[in-house]
């Protein structure tokens, strides 16, 4: 399973899916998003959703020199906390800035594509596809 | 409130001496929650009595709720200040990023003071205040390129609020906005001008922050109820699809429409601006506020073809409501819906408030066909019933000020008939311009004795559609009705719930949204809690100098038949009598 953006042209900018990622995570507000939304350059123009897109062969994981980021069945990485000493090679390894940064423990946040997000998104700009795993596994 | 909520953090800020600090003010936001509650008695601390509107010692005030952050709706930024428009109680509501960006600050209120000896914008990020030199931007003409190079210049993407004026505010006319997000304003009652008297062009705020919780299980109980009635509801599905634009052709069809400077209450053309054809032939976009899933804000994609060269075109992103529709349409008669959205495009890229500028203009124009002004006054420019091309050269000219006609124009409609006369169809009520419904005794009522003046103090009119349906209540009745539900208001604005939201948060919910941010708070805790704020407002307001036997009822509203009928005076001067006296009742 992973989830996908669908449509970034139908999103609102409500940012119901970042306050959703928190609340998954047993916590409120915004600090531990692993979703970002923002404005392209101006509300006029639309935006963007950043979300680890889940990778097959994801870069994040091939430059973390402790093997804390491990990939996932399904695309996209694990984090192995305990491995993990929060060096950042990670978040410069992903261009689409998908990796954030847990200031309080120093180390990345990562989507793991359990789609909590999507069923907070009104208007059908999140997916969380079920196809998608069957199709890597074959 | 949570012990470790940043909500109880108040920013103050000093322009003058460059310099802020942060004091810990729980017993305000224990006493008035947040919002609008904690506001009024931020700016009573912060006013001096009898201030100049337009000097250094008038403070700007943000406020947000315990709320915001927590639950979806809560998503409004308080503004309150001395106003310059109306010399009274200036208070301003916002939505956009403004709430939540405030929030994840991690402030509950922000007080600016003081004034700049050079133009700046105030940066607010990681705890700390940043001045920055604003002269760049001080006087420039488009409402994208400030938002823009704020954009590049600050962190925060996503994360972040950018408040600011445009020329109007710089200008200092007395009804100027403050803009954020593009399309969201503190619109009424002139915070715009006070921005531009402290030669403060914009404020940025951005965050990122965890928020306390009383109980994560009942936390998520209570989200995902509310979340469910926001997108389920067919209250908040009118907002999604057409937008408050949905209420042109039911007002029309009333007769509550003003038109024509309230002459009329039907618009002939009114099926060009309704807000079914502004979405079949333009609608481009859809916006919502930061956490809020409704996305009530309706963007037209307007194409206009540059006229020095073939094939060659600009599209404008251009936002519309019900209340400029009003303004800007039928109270100045522009059926042309490109025309209108032509004007609205203007009324944005200088800043001003889009119902004060419509009936000022509507009033102008009056004027000028009853022979009161010429083309002398006008500097040649004809203002006639929907000559838009017209409409958004004057709205140029508030700005600049050519003339002392445009001087007058620039400080609102009572000012200018002060000056021009026509006081009979100058339409405001306590120095602010009418808002769009004439639907009976209740919407102006509501308006004359609202705290603000404006129409989401009470409204009244609602109250009215309802009378039109079974019976006129009596006056006492009415005003009961409208200082119920203008008390229960202080209690969603000190949330800072959008009042589109108010019939999701009920009593009860209120009460459940409330504990998981630690406030234990029964329905009677609220009713008084609604009462003093209100109260606290009043208290400000005749400290400024406001009296009830000020008031001016503007003739034109006794002259145009209601749905409810011919309006009567008698009935008018007996609400404001029980009006004086449950006010009295209540300081005893």
């Amino acid at each position: 399973m992973r989830l996908a953006v669908v449509d970034t042209e139908r999103c609102v900018g409500c940012q119901q899916s970042m306050f959703a990622c928190v609340r998954r995570q047993g916590e409120a507000g915004l600090a531990k998003t692993c979703i970002a939304v923002r404005s392209v350059g101006g509300t006029e123009r639309g935006f963007v959703v950043i979300v680890c897109r889940a990778c097959d062969d994801p870069p994040c994981a091939k430059v973390c020199p402790t093997e804390a980021l491990v990939s996932r069945k399904g695309g996209g990485v694990r984090l192995d906390s305990e491995k993990c000493i929060g060096c950042g090679h990670c978040q410069g390894a992903c261009p689409i800035g998908a990796i954030f940064w847990d200031e309080e423990t120093n180390k990345p946040m990562i989507c793991v594509h359990c789609g909590y997000c999507a069923k907070y998104c009104p208007h059908t700009v999140l997916e969380l596809e079920r196809e998608e795993a069957e199709h890597v596994e074959r | 409130m949570l012990n470790d909520d940043p909500l109880a953090n108040v920013l103050y800020i000093d322009l003058s001496k460059r310099s802020y600090r942060v004091a810990q003010r729980q017993d305000l936001f224990e006493k008035y929650v947040g919002g609008a509650g904690v506001a009024v008695q931020l700016l009573e601390e912060e006013c001096p009595q009898g201030c100049d509107p337009y000097g250094p010692h008038n403070p700007i005030i943000f406020a947000v709720g315990p709320l915001t952050g927590l639950f979806p709706l809560a998503s409004k930024t308080v503004a309150m200040f001395k106003s310059p428009h109306t010399g009274n109680l200036g208070e301003s509501h916002c939505g956009g990023r403004s709430a939540v960006a405030l929030r994840m600050a991690g402030y509950g209120a922000i007080v600016i003071n003081g004034t700049s000896d050079i133009p700046v914008y105030v940066a607010i990020h990681d705890g700390r205040v940043h001045f920055r030199d604003a002269s760049v931007l001080w006087g420039m003409g488009s409402r994208f390129t400030v938002g823009r190079i704020i954009r590049e210049n600050e962190p925060g993407s996503g994360l972040r609020t950018i408040m600011r004026i445009g020329r109007a505010g710089e200008q200092l006319v007395s009804y100027a906005s403050v803009t954020t997000e593009t399309y969201r304003h503190f619109g009424r009652l002139g915070l715009g001008a006070v921005f531009g008297c402290k030669k403060l062009k914009a404020v940025q705020i951005s965050g990122k922050r965890s928020l306390p919780v009383a109980d994560q299980k009942q936390y998520r109980t209570t989200y995902d109820e509310i979340y469910k009635t926001a997108v389920s509801s067919s209250a908040m599905k009118k907002y999604h699809d057409l937008g408050t634009p949905q209420n042109v052709l039911p007002l029309n069809d009333l007769g509550a429409l003003p038109t024509r400077n309230l002459k009329e209450v039907r618009f002939e053309g009114v099926s060009n601006v309704s807000g079914e054809t502004l979405a079949e032939q333009f609608l481009g976009r859809r916006l919502a506020c930061s956490h809020c899933p409704v996305a009530c804000i309706h963007v037209a994609a307007l194409r206009e073809p540059y006229e020095d060269e073939p094939y060659f075109y600009k599209t404008s992103m251009i936002s519309y409501d019900y209340e400029p529709i009003y303004a800007l349409a039928t109270m100045l008669g522009v059926s042309d819906n490109r025309g209108f959205l032509e004007l609205m495009d203007e009324v944005e890229t200088v800043g001003v408030d889009a119902m004060s500028t419509g009936v000022i203009l509507a009033w102008a124009t009056e004027a000028m066909e009853r022979g009161l002004i010429s083309e002398k006054e006008t500097l040649d420019l004809e203002l006639s019933w929907g000559n838009h091309r017209a409409y958004v050269e004057a709205v140029r000219r508030i700005v600049s000020q050519p003339n002392d006609f445009y001087r007058a124009l620039a400080r609102g409609v009572k000012h200018a008939a002060d000056q021009y006369g026509g006081a009979d169809f100058a339409l405001s009520f306590g120095g602010n311009e009418m808002p769009g419904y004439h639907t009976g005794p209740g919407a102006h009522v509501g308006a004359l004795i609202g705290a603000r003046h404006g129409h989401l103090d009470n409204a009244g009119y609602s109250l009215d559609q309802k009378a039109a349906a079974t019976e006129l209540p009596t006056p006492e009745k009415l005003v009961a009705a409208l200082m119920a539900e203008e008390e229960w208001r202080q209690v969603l604005s000190s949330l800072v719930v959008c009042f589109f939201a108010r019939g999701i948060y009920t009593q009860e919910i209120v009460s459940e949204t409330l504990r998981s941010a630690g406030f234990e708070l029964s329905k009677e805790d609220m009713e008084k809690i609604g009462m003093m704020i209100h109260r606290n407002k009043y208290r400000f307001k005749i400290r400024e100098g406001f009296s009830l036997d000020d008031v001016r009822l503007p003739k034109r509203i006794f002259e145009t038949e209601s749905p409810i009928g011919m309006l009567d005076k008698a009935y008018f001067q007996d609400a404001l009598s029980h009006f004086k006296n449950m006010l009295l009742a209540s300081e005893s």
